[in-house]
């Protein structure tokens, strides 16, 4: 990556307000998935309410960067590290806004399942919180990595995208064991499902985004590389 | 500076070998210990800023430099295994050998025609209908041949700008060069003039060995096979065209090609 400022101080500016404003929805995107965690954790419907309504900012964010990420490529032909920072903040704005939708498919679910109470109560899983947790922390650490760059940050991150993923095919035993002893948790179980399933998918979302990082930082594509080949890789710079 | 020997991929042969090249205008060193090798049937294009020696490079490697006192290089700079600057050849016949198109358009005040016979005349002999077919060849080549088949009678000076300089191509072409050397070949030209000059350079590549010096970044992004950056007289990077311009070794290299630099 180049340090030094452009020749072109407008185009330092716009570059450095395109990396504020994918951080500004990598915060609100971050807010959303825990808002959307509390409701599902709570059957809380007015939290749920808040995750999806969030949505709507989030997606307005995505066609506002979408849109400079094409003005900087028409206007200024990036090349190198600047290239390296316009491809990976176009797909880091897509992966957040993924996640955006992912978290207000747990919010739906949060509200599915309060519509539920009741009738069938599953009993609360755990694992799902701790899972959530674990997702939010890839997000939080992926946006952090983004901020400094820091591609060393990035590679253990995509190291703890299996433990997600591990988590989630954990809670679908579990869940499937409860819909076997009793049919009436099947439904309550679903919307569970989905809700694990949409933070399986926020932490590939956010190791999609640590993957982002070091292509940018270091021109590696660590998309197809195991997480110990990425580790190696980075190290060597 | 950075070996640039290893860039050539293996099944690649280098038309033109650079070893251990310095030059000097008067006491001035203009060119530091470049070392190269330009791949055969490519592009090559050579950016830096201003007095970084890219066209000093260019004149070295068809000794054009010879036509002033006071400069000299040392080195070798060898094209099939001879070296160029100390040749016994004939300086013309390394010329026509290694071609050169020049920032503006130099047509002779001389008809379509003779512009492309001229410098065939000088190393052949051709019949009336050989000649005709020589420069029709040429002419075809440089992507002039339909906008001028009917007037080849009139002067070269009458075409337009990038006329003028694919009638510069074709007389290039049209003594059988195996090597061309662009100086600046659009910086004279509008963009559609430089786009057809663009996509004859890369027309020209499946048979010719074509070496750029360009002032503009994204041209040599847009027509290069490779690109090797230069600055102050050093070769700083050279490497194939993609990796220069998505992933450069060198900061030098970033901070130039960014726009960073100054």
């Amino acid at each position: 990556m180049g340090t030094g400022d452009h020749s072109i101080k407008k185009y330092d500016e716009e570059l450095e307000a395109m990396r504020s404003r994918v951080l500004e929805m990598g915060g609100l995107v971050e807010s959303q998935v825990r808002t959307a965690l509390d409701a599902f954790e709570g059957a809380n419907v007015e939290l749920a309410q808040q995750a999806i309504d969030a949505d709507r900012r989030v997606n307005e964010l995505e066609l506002d960067l979408d849109q400079k990420v094409n003005h900087v490529i028409a206007r200024r032909q990036p090349t190198a590290g600047d290239l390296r920072m316009i491809m990976g903040i176009g797909k880091a704005t897509t992966d957040l806004e993924r996640i955006g939708d992912e978290a207000s498919k747990i919010a739906r679910a949060a509200k599915w399942l309060r519509e539920k109470d009741g009738q069938s109560r599953v009993n609360r899983v755990p694992d799902v919180r701790y899972s959530g947790e674990a997702a939010v922390s890839m997000l939080r650490r992926a946006l952090d990595a983004f901020a400094r760059l820091d591609a060393q940050a990035a590679a253990s991150i995509i190291k703890d995208d299996q433990g997600v993923d591990d988590r989630f095919r954990a809670i679908l035993r579990q869940l499937i064991t409860f819909m076997m002893e009793d049919p009436r948790t099947i439904s309550a179980s679903l919307d569970t499902v989905w809700a694990a399933k949409a933070i399986e998918r926020i932490g590939d979302h956010s190791k999609n985004i640590a993957e982002h990082v070091i292509f940018i930082s270091q021109g590696l594509d660590a998309r197809h590389l195991t997480p110990d080949e990425v580790e190696r890789a980075v190290a060597r710079g | 500076m950075e070996a640039a020997i290893s860039a050539l991929k293996p099944n690649e042969t280098a038309k033109m070998k650079v070893r251990n090249l310095n030059f000097y205008y008067g006491k001035f060193q203009a060119l530091k210990d470049i070392n190269l090798e330009v791949p055969e049937k490519k592009v090559t294009a050579f950016i830096g800023p201003s007095g970084c020696g890219k066209s000093t490079l260019l004149r070295v490697f068809n000794r054009m430099f010879e036509l002033y006192p006071e400069q000299r290089a040392e080195g070798e700079v060898s094209v099939d295994g001879e070296n160029v600057l100390t040749s016994k050849e004939d300086v013309a016949l390394i010329r026509a050998k290694i071609g050169m198109i020049f920032q503006k358009p130099t047509p002779f005040p001389m008809s379509i025609y003779d512009n492309i016979a001229f410098g065939v005349r000088l190393f052949e002999s051709l019949s009336k209908s050989a000649m005709d077919d020589r420069v029709e060849w040429a002419l075809r080549k440089g992507a002039l041949w339909n906008e001028v088949k009917d007037k080849l009678g009139q002067s070269g000076t009458s075409l337009s700008g990038g006329q003028q300089q694919r009638l510069c191509i074709a007389r290039g072409i049209a003594v059988r060069p195996e090597i061309i050397l662009f100086d600046e070949p659009c910086s004279a030209l509008d963009p559609i003039s430089t786009a057809k000059i663009e996509e004859l350079i890369d027309e020209l590549k499946s048979d010719y060995t074509v070496a750029i010096v360009t002032h503009n970044m994204q041209q040599a992004a847009r027509v290069s096979d490779y690109t090797a950056y230069m600055y102050l007289g050093d070769l700083m990077e050279f490497g194939e065209t993609d990796q220069i311009f998505i992933k450069p070794r060198r900061k030098e290299t970033e901070d130039y090609i960014t726009g960073r630099f100054g």
